[in-house]
């Protein structure tokens, strides 16, 4: 298990030095940063030189790119250009984020879940095709109709929630928001458990399990789920991933200040600093999440072991 | 029905979610009444530069200025007039050297009094090129700038010889040429004061500017809120009539007029423009669309020869008169832009220069005329426009299709125009800078300071800072020569007048329209009022 785990970790090296290139050689394709930093006018040519040099803007991309990931490992990841650290940016923008992906991960846990046993059992019945009916529906419209609907229902004809969220973003704040991320992935969950669920009540370890006289919620839970759980959690593993990255849609919806936002401003502003270190940590995450669901298997299923 | 089984089935699962944790939000409503204690909420972009004067050149940083500083003058927020704010006065006999006398008692918010040094150490500090700061070429007329922030290699003085501290409230101030409206010019951010913390423990100002306006900074988060309160030490005469701001950072304009809607914002200033269709019914009169010193025009590259050839103009007012202004700015932009009829803006009046019509029949839609033009002028260059714009902010692609669209049809040619997006601004702003464009490309002109000559100098002089398309004129220059030499100032906006008619006769630029600043704001306000930069005046404003 330890060397699995090694392996593993040694493995990212690789990955996560041609993430950070790729990302570092597109977001220098799109040319000078510093033309667009003084409005409508051209920057005067001294100044316009003297900030390229302060950002490193001056040499060659594959010189750039070493001194930034010279950088990265003493954790300094470089200057926005607003003159803020983007390590102070992501220590605003990450909580935030981690926060609603946690609301989003609990919601597809706990409903997708709860749903997709509920229907795996009663397969065929009207409960069954009813959730299957609704999670087409969630999974056929796009996430920003759901939040700008729920924001416009919910926010302003019957005043229950406030259409934004505040620049604290407390976890009651973020359960709308946190509604309409997971919406999608919360459908999947549902359809993978029910799937899942239907195919396992018919193994021999359940018969033997109910011929053992246990009880039912004990065949279900221990037996039953557990066996079944394998491909959810993969799922939801690379879903954590896909969550902080792409909550950029809800993000901007409810005025959310986390990664997307910072990410999507990064790029309009073509500030490379900003992009190439909220990416480089969002690489970091999906890693490390995988890897995280990899060790999971194990638990779940103990015949999985790793050499 | 999908949406709605999908809103009701949503809704309920979110209802069951609220009921769980005691719905949040609840007004947060101030009860200060109507004695001008009460805080207003205000939307906000995250400023782009750091939060100095000399170094902030756009709106959601202005805005922040506007608040928290006071220059020698100010500009009047309904005319547009310099009027004279810490200025005792300004003296000069020959328009190139100026006495200024501070008023004194100013102080800054932290207690440290306002004087003529705070100033000139202020001006030095922006023009110097080791501070990179962006609005640097203001200085640009002051003697001694060429030594502070040469155009290429390093500085060989950190101040400007052209300004001298003559006593604790007078300094001199001398220009390198004539400039018959520079005291007017001082009205800008840029020319603020700067106490001496800005200077000693600059990262500690950076976090939470103190300035001399009528409003003090109580806590500053970047990208995402600032809190402004009415400073009770304020002397000026334009004192805060509210007990404060909160402006807050908005991601989209679209959630910030939701909020609005629902009671949770005080003041929008930039209504999204798909609710322009909605935000008459919305808001009734409490929805604001009044003229900015905004032009918007389409610039041509006059470094490309096919666009810089005799006969060409008459292709470029072929190309104007091709354009359906009155039906673009109606449909497209539901009459926040006024169709141009000049090349500066309607804020200037007709006092300030502003001439209505003066381009005559040129930007009037005239499709049979436009065509006859543009064969006269040898053709379309290439047989094809392309209006070069950026395709990332501003909504700009509608338009360009719609001017293609217009163009198209007059002309009878389905390929006469086409748009050319570029993805980024940067980006943009990048090729054009490399003087990469080969036929017309957006320019919009957002003016510094209500003058004709901001309107006509920058632009179209030859080498101006603005000039993107290299236009260059004797005629035109030496008319602003003499109109910036002319110390009188009504002779002043004459020959600057007569210098834009050189632009008209040339079409150096085809005028499209006049922006206007749009703003929307909540029942609890009062004396809510745009300013000629398209800046809530919200000193102003009563909250109630």
């Amino acid at each position: 298990m330890g060397r699995y785990v090694v392996r593993r970790l040694l493995q990212m090296i690789p990955v996560f030095i041609g993430a950070t290139l790729l990302i570092f050689l597109m977001v220098n394709v799109m040319g000078d940063p510093v033309a667009g930093l003084c409005g409508e006018r051209q920057c005067d040519p001294a100044t316009a030189a003297q900030l390229k040099r302060e950002f490193g803007l001056d040499k060659p991309v594959w010189q750039q790119y070493l001194t930034y990931m010279g950088n990265v490992f003493t954790g300094d990841f470089g200057t926005a250009f607003n003159g803020q650290k983007v390590t102070e940016l992501m220590a605003t923008a990450f909580p935030v984020t981690i926060r609603l992906t946690i609301v989003a991960i609990v919601f597809e846990v706990v409903i997708g879940i709860t749903l997709g046993v509920l229907t795996g059992l009663k397969r065929g019945r009207p409960v069954d095709t009813t959730v299957l009916l609704l999670t087409l529906v969630v999974i056929s419209v796009p996430t920003f109709v759901t939040g700008l609907l729920l924001q416009l229902l919910l926010g302003v004809e019957w005043g229950w929630i406030k259409p934004s969220v505040s620049p604290e973003a407390t976890f009651s704040e973020l359960i709308v928001p946190g509604l309409v991320l997971a919406s999608v992935s919360l459908a999947y969950v549902t359809r993978l458990t029910r799937t899942s669920i239907a195919e396992n009540r018919r193994s021999d370890y359940v018969r033997t399990a109910v011929a053992k006289g246990l009880p039912r919620h004990r065949v279900i839970i221990r037996h039953l789920l557990r066996n079944s759980l394998i491909p959810v959690v993969t799922f939801i593993g690379t879903d954590i991933g896909a969550l902080m990255g792409g909550a950029i849609v809800t993000e901007r919806i409810f005025n959310i200040h986390g990664v997307g936002y910072q990410l999507y401003q990064g790029i309009v502003r073509q500030n490379t600093q900003t992009v190439v270190g909220f990416v480089t940590v969002l690489v970091l995450v999906f890693l490390i999440a995988n890897l995280l669901v990899d060790l999971l298997y194990a638990v779940l299923d103990p015949r999985i072991r790793y050499a | 029905m999908r949406g709605a089984t999908h809103a009701k089935w949503a809704a309920c699962a979110a209802a069951v979610a609220l009921a769980a944790t005691a719905c949040g939000g609840g007004g947060s409503s101030d009860s200060g009444g109507g004695d001008g204690s009460a805080v207003l909420s205000a939307s906000w972009g995250d400023p782009q530069n750091p939060l100095e004067p000399a170094n902030t050149n756009e709106v959601q940083g202005g805005k922040v200025l506007d608040m928290v500083f006071r220059g020698l003058k100010r500009y009047d927020p309904k005319t547009g007039k310099a009027e004279d704010m810490l200025a005792d006065k300004i003296e000069t006999t020959d328009s190139q050297n100026f006495t200024v006398t501070v008023k004194s008692g100013w102080k800054f918010s932290n207690g440290e009094a306002v004087t003529a040094k705070s100033f000139v150490d202020a001006w030095n500090y922006g023009a110097s090129l080791k501070n990179n700061q962006k609005n640097a070429y203001f200085f640009g007329y002051i003697e001694g700038y060429d030594k502070v922030h040469p155009d290429s290699g390093s500085q060989s003085a950190t101040t400007l010889t052209g300004l001298k501290v003559t006593g604790t409230d007078t300094f001199t101030i001398k220009l390198t040429q004539k400039f018959s409206t520079f005291p007017d010019t001082l009205g800008y951010a840029a020319y603020s004061p700067l106490p001496s913390t800005f200077f000693s423990d600059h990262a500690a100002w950076l976090k939470k500017p103190v300035g001399n306006g009528p409003y003090t900074i109580s806590s500053y988060t970047k990208g995402s809120q600032m809190k402004l309160v009415k400073w009770d030490g304020y002397t000026g005469t334009d004192k805060a009539q509210n007990g404060g701001v909160t402006l807050k950072v908005y991601t989209d304009n679209n959630t910030a007029y939701t909020d609005l809607m629902a009671g949770n914002l005080d003041l929008v200033d930039d209504i999204p423009a798909s609710q322009l269709k909605n935000v008459k019914s919305d808001l009734g009169d409490r929805y604001i669309n009044t003229p900015a010193g905004i032009i918007q025009t389409l610039a041509f590259p006059y470094y490309d020869k096919n666009w810089n050839k005799s006969g060409s103009e008459k292709v470029r007012q072929g190309l104007s008169m091709a354009i359906n202004r009155d039906q673009i700015t109606t449909t497209i932009f539901q009459k926040t832009r006024t169709p141009a009829t000049d090349w500066t803006s309607p804020v200037l009046g007709t006092e300030g220069g502003f001439q209505d019509g003066l381009c005559g029949d040129s930007c009037t839609y005239n499709p049979t005329e436009a065509k006859k033009l543009v064969e006269e002028g040898g053709g379309l260059p290439g047989g094809q426009v392309k209006i070069t714009y950026n395709a990332d902010t501003g909504s700009h692609k509608e338009w360009v299709d719609a001017v293609c669209n217009s163009i198209n049809n007059a002309l009878g040619n389905d390929k006469a125009c086409v748009g050319n997006p570029v993805g980024t601004f940067a980006d943009f702003r990048n090729q054009i800078g490399q003087h990469k464009m080969t036929g017309p490309f957006r320019a919009g002109w957002q003016m510094d300071y209500p003058l004709i000559q901001n309107f006509l100098q920058p632009l179209y002089y030859t080498n101006a800072s603005s000039n993107d398309g290299q236009w260059s004129n004797k005629d035109f220059d030496k008319l602003v020569d003499q109109a910036n030499a002319e110390t009188d100032t009504s002779k002043a906006i004459k020959l600057f007048q007569q210098a834009e008619g050189v632009v008209r006769d040339n079409m150096a630029a085809i005028p499209l329209w006049y922006q206007n600043g749009s703003a929307g704001y909540s029942e609890r306000l009062s004396n809510v009022a745009l300013n000629p930069f398209s800046v809530p005046v919200y000193n102003e404003i009563k909250a109630g």
